[in-house]
């Protein structure tokens, strides 16, 4: 409890950007893709780490009730105890429920429950969960399970935004369409181009980012490049947007910048010249 | 082997072929169609042009467009000459609502060429007028057509149909045939 509301002290957005017109509630945004195994769970931790090291009071939200992964890739998996059930069945205080991000101060994890099954959270529930977070960060992102069915449901019922994933694959690209469809009309869900691989992109082997976006036709919030580390970050449990040197850290700083507001260029995809596959860095930001 | 190679040196990789695969996906996803209801309308389409116009089946092609959240249907058919008769298979089509069933029974005959005249007996008048105005070519397509539009709705069958209907009619004629099947293949 106590070490929430120190938190709250902290400075408090003049506005907190877009869609919500309350001032003081933080924004929900929920994380979503359609199709698994795109990078829902990893762009979910990294932008919230992105933006806590901004300074930003967020908090990340596992939907995904019965197949928990976000704790493992904030490295959190020690510390959780309770889960978004507990909280919704009133077990547990959210207080207690809220994990301490290890690496940055003002970043919490809500664990989803491991044992249970999606049909056991009620949509009403999750509402009225996501509304007692808003109250308290800036930021909620929900990470979104894969699928349509009711995970999903549940998963976008508090949101008011939504950031839905994709890969450079025909199957992501169409389960990305279909879920765009599925979400409330008044929405303007921006598109993030995960595992982004220029070479192959170069040698026209790989949708690039416009076929992508032609087809989805979603705002750009940002291009991730596919890169080892993250795979390396992951193992050890510590967010990549956290690595001043990675170029893919550097991604996902770039969409928090976006997200909390800032004029940040948009993101263009410049094709590496062969023999320079790592040097990403220079790929994005137009810088 | 030798395609593989090929395939090494060609600018277009496989990226494109996803491209193209993802289009077409999206497109009867959005249009909720079969790839057999999107072939079978193709047919319908460039059936009812060659009643009307004689075309460049070579060059004639229906694309969808793919916009914010809808799909554009756009045929490009680059026309030769208007083909003259149109008017009666016109008039023809609204006339007779023939039963279906009929329909199977007269597509063989057409085939044969001389048999017409009897087997239009069930629908009056209007047909012998047909034969006998009409060169032997035209004549056949249109006592066809009556049959065409009960089925059209069951999206399979009209292909099946489709084909039976091609090698009949290319049997009748030959100015106007090669065209149509032309057209059909190159949709295929």
């Amino acid at each position: 409890m106590e070490a929430i509301e120190t938190e709250i002290t902290a400075p408090v957005p003049e506005a907190p950007v877009g869609d919500q017109p309350v001032a003081p509630l933080g924004r929900a945004i929920v994380i979503t893709s359609g199709k698994g195994g795109v990078g829902k769970t990893t762009t979910t931790a990294n932008v919230g780490a992105a933006l806590a090291a901004l300074g930003k009071r967020v908090v990340l939200v596992d939907a995904d009730v019965g197949l928990r992964n976000l704790d493992i890739v904030l490295g959190l998996e020690a510390r959780v105890k309770y889960h978004v059930l507990d909280v919704i069945e009133n077990k547990a205080e959210l207080d207690d429920a809220l994990v301490r991000d290890k690496n940055v101060d003002s970043l919490y994890l809500l664990a989803a429950a491991q044992t249970r099954e999606k049909e056991d959270v009620s949509t009403e529930a999750m509402i009225g969960l996501i509304e007692q977070l808003r109250a308290r960060f800036e930021f909620v992102l929900i990470d979104c399970p894969a699928g349509i069915e009711t995970g999903f449901r549940n998963a976008i019922a508090g949101a008011g935004h939504a950031i839905v994933v994709c890969t450079p694959e025909v199957s992501a690209v169409r389960d990305a369409d279909r879920v765009v469809g599925l979400l409330p009309h008044d929405w303007k869900p921006e598109l993030v181009v995960n595992r982004l691989r220029p070479a192959l992109v170069r040698k026209g082997k790989m949708l690039s980012v416009e076929d992508v976006d032609a087809i989805l036709r979603l705002p750009l919030l940002g291009v991730i490049p596919d890169e080892p580390g993250i795979i390396i970050a992951t193992n050890k449990g510590r967010p990549i947007a956290l690595d001043e040197h990675s170029p893919v850290g550097a991604a996902y700083r770039q969409i928090a910048s976006r997200l909390a507001g800032n004029d940040v260029p948009p993101p263009t995809v410049k094709v590496a010249e062969p023999g320079f596959f790592s040097k990403f860095g220079s790929l994005f930001g137009g810088r | 082997m030798l395609d593989f190679f090929k395939s090494l040196f060609k600018p277009q990789g496989s990226g494109a072929t996803a491209k193209e695969r993802l289009r077409l996906v999206l497109l009867s996803d959005h249009l909720s169609l079969a790839p057999e209801t999107i072939d079978a309308l193709k047919a319908d389409l460039f059936d009812v042009f060659s009643r009307y116009f004689e075309y460049d089946a070579s060059q004639a092609e229906v694309t969808f467009d793919h916009r914010e959240r809808e799909v554009a249907m756009l045929a490009s058919v680059p026309i030769l000459r208007v083909r003259e008769r149109t008017l009666p298979p016109v008039a023809l089509a609204p006339e007779p609502p023939a039963p279906v069933a009929v329909a199977p029974v007269a597509v063989a005959p057409v085939a044969v060429a001389p048999e017409p005249p009897a087997i239009a007996e069930p629908e009056p008048e209007l047909e012998p007028v047909e034969a006998e105005a009409v060169e032997a070519g035209p004549a056949p397509v249109a006592a066809l057509e009556p049959e065409k539009l009960p089925i059209a709705p069951a999206a399979p069958r009209p292909r099946k149909r489709r084909r039976k209907r091609n090698a009949a009619a290319s049997n009748g004629k030959a100015g106007v045939q090669p065209g149509l099947s032309a057209g059909h293949s190159a949709q295929a």
